[in-house]
């Protein structure tokens, strides 16, 4: 008896280890998919959402979508920022999408809509990894 | 597909979106990511009020 509790105990810790790899990163990958996996459904839902609508609005505005550099230093910030939106950035750049429009004064704040809608997918991928190691319920 | 937003709206849109993931993602209950949602929106839009004010005040 004792064994069988001891062995389940050790099956769920190991589930919660992984689950504390596998959330951020599906999170990362897809807006709202770390919460979705651990049955958030709500929070991962608004999550999507508001990244998804920050991230498309960006692209609407013709923002600029960084891609790899080693140049200057808020090019390179650019992209860590962009980076952050997962799968919709690797979309974005094999679409072709966010090539900027520096004659429309609005495209700026779709570069910074697309730069933000990361950073705030890099913070729920946190948010997703603590509920998975049990720091939020 | 072509956006064009005002200033405001795109600084609406912009706190509405910033507001939902810090909300959800910075407190535990569901009431007190509401209220802080609610505040972190009130933030955003309270200071782009006041920040075009203080711009109108130095150009006049």
């Amino acid at each position: 008896m004792a064994n069988a509790q001891n062995t389940a105990a050790a099956g769920n810790t190991a589930s919660a280890g992984s689950m504390a790899i596998i959330a951020p990163l599906a999170g990362w990958l897809f807006p709202g998919l770390g919460h979705f996996i651990q049955r958030r459904w709500i929070r991962g839902l608004l999550l999507m959402l508001a990244v998804f609508i920050m991230f498309f609005c960006g692209i609407g505005m013709q923002g600029k979508v960084y891609g790899f550099n080693t140049g200057d230093l808020l090019d390179i910030l650019g992209f860590i920022g962009d980076i952050g939106s997962g799968l919709l950035y690797f979309a974005a750049r094999a679409m072709d999408w966010g090539a900027g429009n520096i004659q429309r004064a609005v495209a700026d704040y779709g570069t910074k809509y697309i730069v933000v809608a990361g950073l705030l997918n890099i913070i729920a991928a946190v948010d997703a990894h603590q509920i998975a190691i049990g720091k939020k319920s | 597909m072509t956006l064009e937003f005002s200033h405001f709206t795109a600084a609406v849109v912009f706190a509405a979106c910033a507001s939902t993931v810090f909300g959800i993602t910075q407190r535990s209950t569901p009431r007190d990511m509401l209220r802080y949602g609610a505040y972190c929106f009130s933030l955003f839009v309270g200071g782009v009020i006041v920040a075009a004010w203080v711009m109108w005040l130095i150009k006049h």
